[in-house]
């Protein structure tokens, strides 16, 4: 066949054309994802139908707000009989909501600081990749600042107390040539002498720059939330990888009496707990005698959460390979360098998710505190502010804006964790 | 850290602890502040306003104390309490008194160790049901579905009402007054049953009040009031006259306005005179001076005042005297004589 019998030669390539309008865009993804057959059809509908109804039913309500009145009752007034939030509860309540009914005014700036403060403190843990690692220092002073903002008093409460603290790890450092057991039993006795010691000299210097003290009852709302949710977190993380090594471990004595710790615990609700620490401990205690409350409940807390991480952690350690801890005894390494640079960095990550699964039950557990009457935030609606003549009646604000700052607070560990779960993703998917 | 100087206190309180069992009142002026038990938070009753500030009728009981003993109505420790915590709190000495509309019963007075110190509230079971349901008897609840907090006296006493009456009804079971609220609002029982001062204050709560009616049955006791620990017979003596102190001022038309009038200088009437000190030495009898119940009024004001101040007729709770008038107007409140 020659040239000229063919009656026509493309000469060029033809440039790529757009799909056909069903099968791009948003019609695409419409047709494949909600109109795909019939029965997906008819669900897509009521679907809609549901959300439309439920948007356009509680859209007057968030519209109407009222943000400025006296009460409950002036609210309707103004409402006329049409529907609408009175969220005025919130604009005249919202520190008694955040702070506590007897947080003093005046030096809500403080707690806010050590918010603050604390995403400072926590950033150069979280974000240990991008930050110096000298930054980590201000996480360790972090804990004495917070103390000093939040509670109060003279600022050589703190210093003594960090000071005890810097003892015990020097004497550690210089011990731990000898034993490891003896160097953490030296670092305890030192720690414990500095205290002593500065239990000696502090009444004396009860002025030094010190701030108003604010006594643990009078703290409440959600900052006590924050409190136990952080301090008790970060406590516990090293006392359940402690726990998960010592059920580990062979010696049979450590063995059993982290057994029984961490099943006794387990076995026991939270709300058992914390009503021992608020009441039978009262028993116990001498009349007179004020253990403070917040304390009691942070070991509480503490205790509890620590048995729980440390069976995540037990189920880390479990799924490292044989080969692993083989390795590491080949090395040479002791027990604490094995678990230091092989065994733990490996099984704590593998724990992330259960970890981090446990750290936000336990933050919203810490509401069950208002059955033994704290004034956390639900302690705060349910009692002072809905027992009040000019609130009694409202819920649904009261109760949403609780659910949307542990929902902030909640849906933000949940991202970081995830974040943090594909930066130390080190096996090829 | 006062860590190691706290052990060493904890040791020797301990040792001391059997003796210093007894004499409150001393603890408490050593102290010098009174440490009382309230609700978390009940309106009309005891709840902290927006400044934090605890107002109510069970706390001007703990001011009125305070201002008898110490002189000063403030210097009181406000110490919540729910109902699971109350008698705790009180029997671990955590609390010098409980003032938390508790009613006295047999056995808190006598198994849980009690001694009330009178009662500064008659209250008793009713039912709240809509309007619309057209009932105007409690017998007339037949089949009906009744909200009803669980664990409570109420509880036992709404089964003994219908049983006794030979009619049946469904309980809705719930935990708290303010799920009770939202349950029967949301049409989830026909009636709700608690104490009829809580009752009304619900009630008052609603958007629309008059939509909904108190049926007049009330189908059992509360009478509620203050308790101390038992064995220290002088703090409860102090309790105890201190509310009669309130109540009898009310009687004899002792106001929070003209005490310091009628307490400059004895006067015509000798149980005023002895009441507020200027004859006699009855406040010394109990350990206090002779002003005791002079401060304890013009703090609080009398019975009638307190009552008006916090649940009464002009409040949103709207409570009449009913059982709570004085014993000269057909109430049930009677203070024994200051003699």
């Amino acid at each position: 066949m020659s040239r000229d019998n063919i009656a026509f030669v493309r000469t060029h390539m033809l440039p790529e054309s757009p799909p056909p309008a069903a099968e791009r865009g948003a019609v695409k993804w419409l047709r494949e994802n909600l109109f795909s057959s019939v029965g997906n059809t008819v669900l897509t509908l009521v679907a809609a139908y549901v959300v439309i109804m439920l948007v356009v039913s509680s859209a007057p309500w968030f519209y109407n707000g009222i943000w400025d009145s006296p009460s409950l009752s002036a609210c309707r007034e103004m409402l006329d009989g049409r529907t609408g939030a009175c969220f005025a509860v919130l604009t005249e309540r919202w520190n008694q909501l955040l702070f506590g009914f007897k947080y003093p005014p005046a030096l809500y700036w403080r707690p806010t600081l050590a918010f603050v403060l604390l995403f400072v403190a926590l950033a150069p843990v979280l974000f240990y990749r991008y930050m110096p690692r000298g930054l980590l220092i201000l996480t360790g002073l972090y804990p004495f600042i917070a103390y000093w903002l939040i509670w109060g008093g003279s600022l050589m409460v703190p210093v003594f107390a960090l000071l005890g603290v810097l003892a015990g790890a020097l004497v550690y450092r210089r011990m731990l040539t000898v034993s490891a057991g003896v160097a953490v039993l030296a670092g305890i006795v030192a720690a414990m002498v500095v205290w002593w010691a500065a239990g000696r000299v502090t009444p004396s210097l009860a002025d030094v720059m010190a701030l108003q003290p604010v006594a643990s009852r009078d703290m409440g709302g959600f900052m006590i939330n924050l409190m136990l949710g952080v301090i008790c977190v970060s406590l516990s993380l090293p006392f359940g990888i402690l726990l998960a090594l010592g059920r580990q471990s062979s010696m049979p004595i450590i063995k059993w009496i982290c057994v029984v710790f961490i099943e006794f615990i387990r076995g026991v609700p939270l709300i058992t707990l914390l009503f021992v620490a608020n009441v039978v401990l009262a028993y116990f205690l001498p009349p007179g005698t004020t253990f403070d409350l917040i304390l009691r409940v942070i070991i509480m807390i503490t205790m509890f959460a620590s048995a729980y991480i440390a069976e995540v952690i037990r189920g880390g350690l479990a799924a490292l390979p044989r080969g692993q801890y083989e390795a590491a005894d080949s090395l040479g390494l002791d027990y604490a360098q094995a678990m230091q640079f092989v065994i733990l960095p490996q099984a704590l990550k593998i724990s992330i998710p259960g970890i981090v699964n446990v750290a936000v039950g336990l933050f919203k557990d810490t509401t069950l505190v208002s059955i033994i009457s704290m004034f956390d935030i639900v302690g705060m609606i349910r009692g002072p502010i809905l027992a009040s003549t000019e609130w009694n009646g409202v819920y649904w604000e009261l109760f949403g804006f609780a659910c949307v700052l542990f929902f902030i607070t909640c849906y933000g560990i949940s991202q970081y964790s995830q974040w943090l779960e594909r930066e130390l993703r080190t096996d090829h998917r | 850290m006062n860590k190691t100087v706290f052990l060493g206190a904890l040791t020797v309180a301990g040792l001391a602890a059997g003796a210093s069992a007894a004499a409150t009142l001393d603890d408490v002026k050593a102290r010098g502040k009174l440490n009382c038990g309230v609700t978390t938070g009940l309106a009309g009753f005891a709840a902290p306003d927006a400044n934090g500030v605890w107002e109510g009728f069970d706390v001007a009981v703990c001011r009125a104390v305070a201002a008898a003993v110490l002189s000063d109505a403030n210097a009181v420790e406000f110490v919540p309490t729910t109902g699971k915590t109350r008698f705790t709190a009180l029997a671990s000495g955590e609390i010098d008194m409980l003032s938390r509309n508790t009613t006295w019963t047999f056995s808190r007075d006598t198994d849980l160790k009690f001694d009330f110190a009178g009662i500064n509230y008659y209250d008793g079971q009713g039912f709240l049901v809509p309007k619309a349901l057209g009932v105007s008897s409690a017998k007339e609840l037949d089949g009906a579905t009744v909200c009803i907090q669980t664990g409570t006296t109420t509880e036992l006493n709404l089964a003994d009402f219908f049983r006794a009456n030979n009619i049946s009804y469904e309980p809705v079971p719930i935990e708290t007054n303010a799920e009770g609220q939202q349950q029967y609002v949301a049409g989830a029982c026909d009636a709700y049953t608690t104490d009829a001062s809580g009752l009304a204050s619900t009630r008052a709560a609603f958007e629309n009040p008059a939509d909904h009616v108190i049926l007049p049955e009330i189908i059992s006791k509360e009478p509620l009031g203050p308790l101390v620990r038992h064995g220290d017979n002088e703090w409860g003596d102090i309790v105890r006259w201190t509310l009669n102190a309130l109540i009898s001022a009310e009687e004899l038309g002792i106001t929070s306005a003209n005490v310091a009038e009628l307490a400059s200088a004895p006067g015509g009437n000798p149980e005023v005179n002895r009441l507020l000190g200027t004859e006699g030495n009855l406040g010394e009898m109990m350990g206090l001076d002779n002003e005791w119940a002079k401060r304890a009024i013009a703090a609080v004001g009398n019975y009638g005042e307190v009552f008006e101040k916090n649940i009464g007729e002009k409040t949103p709770i709207g409570l009449s005297r009913g059982l709570n008038a004085q014993w000269t107007d057909g109430g049930l409140l009677y203070s024994p004589p200051f003699r």
